[in-house]
């Protein structure tokens, strides 16, 4: 008997094989590379905008030589109230020229025993809370010192009173960076389960819908077929993550915008990329069975809303609850579901403050839920990959031997 | 190339109330071409997609050099599925390359393969190219390549002919009676039953899902009734019908065909042609291909209605 060649195909061999061809196509497609470029670019005008934006202050004050005894407890008082503002001496006719140009807010006049200033129309309505307090001050200082006192003894003990509060729990300090840092995660997520879910079920779709599917399926198992789909798009959409994730770090410490830790930051990546395969092989599974149950693309929207709405929940869920209240009980709870855990846990992961429980329960919730998830998606998948023409119902993909 | 046989053996299969296969048996010998004709909807596709493991069989098996098939056995097989399929936006050598190495083909033996068949197949200078942006017969040469690249040992060709210009049916079957004189079974359905009947060594008949005919294309005529054709063109009509045991099938303007019944003597005919005026054209013609389909068919039916 003549040799055959040898045509075995080991498993990981036939998956590999699909999912190379899925990220040599992608990555060479105009859409991916586009979308990519796009978010980065964003991501790095952002930052830049970030950095121009908190980089001035709240308020520019001209102080005039005989008021210029108030320079310091101005700014101190600004201080004090959570303001900036910035003072520049000037003699008082430049001072009027320089707020009727622009360059001034207000110019401080009089010979500094009480607040005089001068503006171009208004005032703005935090740089004159600012100055009524001082104002307020300065009274309090002049009652004071005819009273024979010292006011500068009252102010220490003044400023050194402070309310004694005693939590039973310790609440955690929330950064507004990590906040911010947060949002982003979340939208990030959000859009790559979005994008790379819905290219799940297009890949099958496609394979259907062009009919190659059957040549397929006569080399390979139907699994092979589907795994190797949502590993190589998985790894498309990793690289994505991991470049954009990483390049928005590095910009925001680079320019000093972003002034936590190298740490928190590396770690914040990290579990943006924990959270994003975790959240896509979990989702992308059930979108490439259901795919496999529609023979055309029109129709892929129709099968694949239900689970992507939990994906959109979540997202709206935690973008408009967790920046004012990123302690929220409800998005707790939620964010330890599998089904929301994908996009809400990144959120939390990211603002900081998760006990350590809550993050590792939600992995493995998910981890669990992955096995039943392949050995269901690859049940429909087999039984309705073949079925072109009509919408195959679930149920029957279900039952089908 | 040892002696190879691709066997269907009692395959049945059903969709829900619907009978597809019934007990569907045939052979077919390494070396051989075998043409599989049927109406649509006979049965034909799903014996096809069986023997390539894209359906599951109720009952039966499928062999292959004695052994059931499997799915390792299945990448020696070249299939060309009905519902043509290629991946519209993927350039035609790296879908040749892809479907090649699907197939168990190293990359280089792939590459090697892909640049032979395309050129042979008249699709070379369209490699680099999106399947898409090719014309439909070009497209069916790369299905034929995808078929082909990988050096099949069996070839399973649902309707190869269906869309091709007459240059592409050309070098269609050449290919096909090359890869058989190299030992391979080749088995392929086509409604283009003149094609068939010059091509194909034997030829199997499917109806409702089960065989009803199958032997060789000479072996198959020689059982049905034998015509008689006579050519006198000073013939009036009708003049044949009133000879014993003779049935006119058809007059059209010289020609006369002849149906000769039990003791009818061809002789008579002669004479009676003879008296109108000059014979020209005095022939026995054994039935086509396709006289034979519309009879094997129309019996069925009849059976089928008593």
């Amino acid at each position: 008997m003549s040799t055959l060649p040898d045509v075995r195909l080991g498993n990981w061999e036939a998956v590999s094989l699909v999912a190379g061809r899925e990220v040599g196509t992608r990555l060479k497609s105009k859409a991916f590379i586009i979308t990519t470029a796009a978010t980065l670019l964003l991501l790095i005008g952002f930052t830049l905008v970030m950095k121009f934006v908190s980089g001035g202050s709240d308020a520019t004050v001209g102080v005039v030589p005989s008021a210029v005894a108030l320079e310091a407890p101005l700014k101190a008082t600004a201080t004090s109230i959570g303001q900036t503002i910035d003072t520049r001496a000037v003699d008082e006719a430049a001072g009027r020229g320089q707020i009727d140009d622009g360059s001034l807010d207000a110019l401080l006049v009089g010979d500094g025993s009480k607040i005089v200033v001068v503006v171009k129309k208004e005032i703005d309505e935090k740089l004159k809370n600012t100055l009524n307090v001082l104002a307020g001050q300065l009274a309090l200082n002049q009652e004071i010192t005819d009273l024979g006192g010292d006011p500068a003894t009252i102010g220490q003990a003044v400023a050194g009173a402070k309310a004694e509060v005693r939590p039973l729990e310790p609440p955690y300090d929330y950064n507004g960076q990590q906040l911010v840092i947060g949002m982003i995660a979340g939208v990030l997520i959000y859009m790559s389960l979005l994008i790379n879910g819905q290219s799940v079920a297009q890949g099958v779709v496609e394979e259907k819908s062009s009919r190659v599917v059957e040549l397929l399926l006569a080399t390979i198992r139907p699994w092979q077929l589907m795994a190797g789909k949502v590993l190589g798009i998985g790894v498309v959409g990793l690289v994505q993550m991991v470049a954009i994730g990483g390049v928005g770090i590095a910009a925001g410490l680079a320019t000093g915008v972003l002034t936590i830790s190298v740490s928190t930051a590396v770690g914040t990546v990290i579990w943006l990329v924990v959270w994003f395969l975790l959240g896509f092989f979990a989702y992308s599974l059930v979108f490439a069975a259901l795919g496999a149950l529609v023979s055309r693309q029109e129709d892929i929207g129709g099968v694949i809303t239900p689970p992507l709405m939990f994906v959109i929940l979540g997202y709206v869920l935690g973008i408009s609850i967790l920046p004012t209240d990123p302690g929220n009980q409800l998005v707790e709870v939620l964010s330890i579901i599998p089904l929301f855990a994908p996009t809400l846990m990144p959120m939390r992961l990211a603002m900081g403050g998760v006990p350590a429980w809550e993050a590792g329960l939600a992995v493995v919730l998910v981890l669990a839920l992955i096995p039943a998830l392949v050995w269901l998606s690859g049940r429909i998948y087999r039984n309705a990959v073949m079925r072109s023409g009509a919408k195959v119902k679930l149920r029957d993909a279900l039952r089908a031997a | 190339m040892a002696q190879r046989r691709l066997e269907i053996d009692g395959v049945s299969k059903r969709y829900g109330d619907v009978v597809a296969l019934r007990e569907m048996t045939f052979a077919v010998e390494a070396g051989e071409l075998f043409g599989f004709v049927g109406s649509n909807g006979a049965g034909k596709t799903t014996t096809m997609r069986i023997a390539l493991g894209v359906l599951a069989a109720d009952a039966g098996v499928v062999r292959w050099d004695g052994e059931p098939i499997t799915l390792e056995t299945r990448r020696h097989i070249g299939y060309m599925p009905e519902e043509r399929g290629l991946y519209p936006k993927m350039k035609v050598g790296e879908q040749l390359v892809y479907l090649a190495r699907l197939h168990g083909l190293s990359t280089a033996d792939a590459k090697r393969s892909v640049a032979e068949w395309t050129e042979r197949l008249g699709v070379a200078g369209r490699v680099g190219d999106e399947v898409q942006k090719l014309s439909l017969g070009n497209q069916q040469r790369v299905q034929l390549a995808a078929a082909l690249v990988h050096n099949p040992t069996i070839l399973v060709l649902d309707e190869p002919f269906s869309g091709l210009d007459p240059v592409a049916v050309d070098v269609m079957s050449k290919v096909l009676a090359d890869k058989a004189a190299e030992g391979v079974p080749v088995v392929f359905s086509s409604h283009q039953l003149d094609l068939v009947e010059r091509l194909c060594h034997r030829v199997g008949i499917v109806r409702s899902g089960q065989m009803v005919a199958c032997d060789t294309v000479d072996a198959l005529r020689a059982g049905g009734t034998v015509h008689l054709v006579v050519e006198a063109p000073n013939a009036p009509p009708g003049w044949a019908s009133g000879l014993p045991g003779v049935t006119v099938k058809e007059q059209v303007g010289a020609q006369t065909v002849l149906e000769l019944g039990d003791g009818a003597d061809d002789q008579a005919v002669l004479r009676a042609a003879l008296a109108t005026g000059p014979v020209t054209e005095f022939t026995h013609r054994r039935q086509t291909l396709t006289e034979l389909f519309r009879n094997v068919v129309s019996e069925h039916t009849e059976e089928a209605a008593a």
